[in-house]
């Protein structure tokens, strides 16, 4: 077991080292979330009418629209290595080789947390006014990476799977029309009725319904939350699993 | 002498989508003996990768069975895996890492104790003529620097045995050169070692034992040296200026064996058989454009026992007997 353990740290140590010397992935986790929200707010924000301010409206759905950006670094990664030859290495040591692909996800979570940073720092700037207390704030980060895990263990089992970079990269359109499709820029009544069913029933809406409801500092619906809970750990659970037993299979 | 790793009647068949299975192995049989290096020769697709993989636990066979030092290679995977490393014919170091920072990443993960790691990782890069670009990260590094860092990679523990694959393809002669001599001292630091090439010259520079496979079982299997002597004997080679020369001095020499341009004469390698026959052809008053004594290759082993392909690739030689 810690034999275990040390190869998940020597691994996730290995993933944060790629994620910050790979100029396209800081891009992704840094510039672009910023990018994003500055094009929301102030290009589209005017002519947009949500009750509250636009800031505060679409601050979260930014951060989870930033982690789907982020995950395609991830299947690139996991997929670098499955065909590079780092993966035929580490089967032939006395190493739990899957750990090379937790070690992507703890990296994918530390990244995400540092844009998550930027976005709402740069968001406050603009005027987002949070009334969330710290425990508050706390149960919203920790959504948000609940949320960035299920993705990430998603794209890893795309890494895992495909057999070209390029499959690979074609992953970040799939997850990033999630976010589009959901409550994250506009509210799900402003969807003509045929898209409402979808938005109202993917996992990204009660996700980003759950992180406002905190960071606004009001009461929070517990089947809401209940709901983002089931969704990314049930999500995340079955691609974890299923990203193991399919680089098990890969031999 | 002990043998290190066995394999017998290895089988191995690929599915392939929409075909019946294709057998990649077929009955293969070798032995490593232990603190020797035995080079596994055959053109793409002989099967060398696929037994690689397998004595080095990434694959199982269909069939036969495998051990490392007395281990089997299914059964016994985690504790052979204690034992070997693999390089294979991909580079598996990361570019975006410094040169002592990939090799202190193996170090851990062959769970070396922490302190031992700084200095076994400085002693393999001096050893490896690293050290002057360890600080540097490995994407800048040339092709054989990477090469090399590779083997330091599986070095580490100080294997009982090391697989290489291929490892020295798309290296320039100066790099092969720089590896082959990095071979050898791992070998004669006690380590033995399985290698594939599709080199002749690397199988005779650096085996003991060579064995050769094709379609997906070891057809020859000997110490260079000895495979030479079965394909034959060495000879004096003439190139002449038109296949009219050819002949005359095909003619005055006996028997010979003459293609196109090019006469053969079988010679035991003296200097006075050889010399003779140069009095001879000088005698004839045709003045060869070049010539040389030609020992059999492994090459010419290599051509005589791969099978069809092989042979069909062989120029047609024309018999003038006396």
């Amino acid at each position: 077991m810690t034999a275990v353990l040390r190869d998940v740290t020597t691994l996730s140590v290995r993933g944060l080292r790629l994620v910050r010397r790979d100029l396209d992935a800081m891009i992704t986790a840094v510039v672009l979330p910023v990018v994003i929200l500055l094009l929301f707010v102030l290009v589209f924000g005017g002519a947009l009418d949500t009750g509250t301010g636009y800031i505060t409206y679409v601050t979260p759905g930014v951060i989870l629209l930033a982690a789907g950006f982020g995950a395609a670094n991830t299947a690139l990664a996991v997929e670098r290595d499955m065909s590079g030859g780092m993966v035929e290495r580490l089967r032939s040591m006395p190493v739990a080789a899957w750990t090379v692909l937790t070690g992507h996800v703890v990296a994918s979570l530390v990244k995400n947390l540092v844009s998550t940073a930027i976005v709402f720092g740069v968001s406050i700037l603009m005027g987002f006014r949070p009334e969330a207390t710290a425990l508050e704030w706390l149960a919203a980060v920790g959504v948000i990476l609940l949320f960035v895990g299920w993705i990430t263990w998603l794209a890893a089992l795309v890494g895992v799977l495909v057999r070209s970079p390029d499959a690979a990269g074609g992953f970040t359109f799939g997850v990033m029309f999630l976010p589009y499709v959901s409550s994250a820029f506009v509210p799900v009544e402003t969807l003509p009725t045929w898209l409402r069913g979808f938005a109202e029933h993917q996992p990204v809406t009660p996700v980003i319904e759950t992180v406002r409801a905190l960071l606004a500092g009001g009461t929070v619906p517990g089947d809401v939350v209940a709901l983002a809970l089931a969704w990314c750990l049930g999500l995340g659970v079955a691609s974890a699993v299923a990203a193991g037993l399919a680089f098990r299979a890969c031999r | 002498m002990t043998a290190i790793v066995t394999a017998e009647g290895l089988r191995k068949s690929f599915a392939r989508r929409g075909a019946p299975p294709t057998p990649v192995l077929d009955g293969l049989d070798l032995e490593v003996d232990e603190g020797t290096v035995l080079a596994l020769l055959g053109p793409n697709g002989a099967g060398k990768t696929t037994t690689v993989r397998i004595l080095s636990t990434l694959l199982r066979p269909d069939a036969g069975r495998a051990t490392v030092a007395g281990l089997d290679v299914v059964a016994d995977a985690r504790r052979v895996r204690e034992l070997i490393s693999l390089t294979g014919q991909q580079v598996a170091v990361d570019d975006k890492l410094t040169g002592a920072e990939n090799l202190a990443m193996m170090g851990h993960l062959a769970h070396l104790p922490r302190r031992a790691i700084r200095d076994r990782v400085e002693e393999l890069l001096a050893a490896f003529d690293l050290t002057a670009a360890a600080g540097r990260r490995v994407g800048t590094w040339s092709g054989g620097m990477r090469r090399r860092l590779d083997l330091a990679a599986g070095l580490l523990t100080r294997p009982r045995v090391m697989y290489l694959d291929e490892p020295t393809t798309g290296l320039d002669p100066r790099s092969r050169q720089a590896l082959w001599d990095v071979v050898r001292d791992v070998v004669a630091g006690g380590t033995s070692v399985l290698l594939t090439t599709q080199y002749l010259e690397e199988a005779d520079r650096l085996a003991q034992r060579v064995a050769l496979v094709d379609g997906g079982r070891v057809v020859a299997e000997g110490a260079p040296a000895r495979l030479k002597r079965e394909v034959g004997e060495a000879g004096v080679e003439l190139d002449l200026a038109s296949a009219a020369d050819a002949a005359r001095v095909a003619r005055a020499l006996g028997p010979v064996s003459v293609d196109g341009t090019r006469v053969r004469v079988p010679t035991d390698g003296s200097v006075a058989h050889v010399r003779s026959v140069l009095t001879t052809v000088e005698d004839t008053g045709v003045v060869p454009e070049h010539w040389a004594v030609r020992a059999p290759t492994l090459d010419d082993v290599f051509l005589a026992l791969t099978g069809e392909s092989g042979a069909a690739e062989r120029p047609a030689r024309a018999e003038v007997a006396a």
